[in-house]
């Protein structure tokens, strides 16, 4: 229950976050990718600096949860064509439909309702590489 | 208290960022928002359909409670974080979507032209949010990740697929700004 709690703070957090920023704006992905801008970069580029010199600690410090079990970042799963595609199919949505699929929900939470044409269509996509999957490079 | 109701800049945003990143690292889960799309699918009984989706989704029960959050957070932040929800791009990006027919910017949080009432009987705005939701899931599950668990959290963890996966973002999403944004717009 404590747990739950804890998630559920913490993901109302992160929906503030992500609307207060803008990241869940549909200008700002756009001006993005158009290099018009440093305000998306200056997010992802401060969380990354923060982010790498955090886990480099958590993981020499062998630092323990806050419930004292031991901590594990688990490695990505070597490869390339699944990055490499993948990512290049969700780059073309995310430009298109300018939100990723954290802000989706924050969006819907705020009262875009046509933000949920994009939910159903992400979660057609994920179906629909859920059913493909075999048939594809990885 | 005022600065809280205005825009947050990128010093504040980004570190936050991180800061939830190392709350989910430290409650023992990690920061990677895209795998609720293929638990949704499984909730809904997809596993029927594929072994992909034939897992235990009670395991990733705290990530569906991580983006219930992310909703009300939504709430909070549009009605009672905000006096004025519009995002002030820069002049050049507002008379380049001008010229594409999007005249909102600058003066709105999402445009009109495609997350609008009026858009939401429009069956091209429609049919480009669907679509652009099409690509966001399959993508994100295709490539495992998207800009939280490979931007965020796989390269604050020096991870080789995750840069891959992010220079896939970039190419993908260039390649439909400059290229296909033309054509669609």
């Amino acid at each position: 229950m404590k747990r739950t709690a804890g998630y559920l703070l913490i993901g109302i957090f992160f929906g503030i976050v992500m609307f207060k920023s803008e990241a869940a704006s549909w200008f700002r992905i756009y001006e993005m990718f158009r290099f018009e801008a440093f305000h998306m970069y200056g997010i992802i580029g401060s969380a990354l600096i923060i982010g790498i010199i955090g886990v480099q600690i958590i993981k020499r410090k062998h630092l323990k949860s806050f419930f004292g079990e031991p901590i594990k970042i688990a490695s990505k799963e070597r490869g390339f064509k699944k990055y490499f595609f993948g990512g290049i199919i969700f780059g073309l949505g995310w430009a298109l439909a300018g939100a990723c699929p954290g802000p989706i929900y924050t969006l819907i939470g705020a009262g875009y309702i046509s933000v949920v044409v994009v939910l159903i269509g992400a979660l057609g996509g994920a179906f629909l590489y859920g059913l493909l999957r075999k048939h594809l490079p990885h | 208290m005022e600065f809280i109701l205005e825009p947050w800049p990128w010093y504040v945003a980004g570190p936050l960022i991180a800061l939830v990143m190392f709350l989910l690292i430290f409650m023992g889960k990690k920061f990677g928002m895209s795998s609720n799309l293929e638990t949704l699918c499984t909730v809904c009984g997809a596993g029927k359909r594929s072994d992909y989706f034939n897992v235990d989704w009670k395991a990733s029960r705290w990530n569906l409670i991580v983006i219930l959050g992310a909703a009300i957070g939504g709430f909070f932040a549009a009605h009672l974080l905000s006096t004025d929800t519009s995002v002030e791009i820069s002049a050049e990006t507002v008379s380049n979507l001008e010229g594409l027919g999007f005249f909102s910017a600058g003066e709105a949080y999402l445009p009109e032209r495609l997350f609008s009432m009026e858009a939401f009987t429009d069956i091209g705005s429609l049919a480009i949010l669907l679509i652009g939701g099409l690509l966001i899931g399959f993508g994100a599950r295709y490539a495992a990740g998207c800009t939280s668990g490979h931007a965020i959290s796989g390269l604050s963890n020096l991870q080789l697929p995750s840069l891959i996966a992010v220079i896939g973002f970039f190419i993908g999403g260039l390649v439909m700004v400059h290229l296909l944004f033309p054509i669609i717009f």
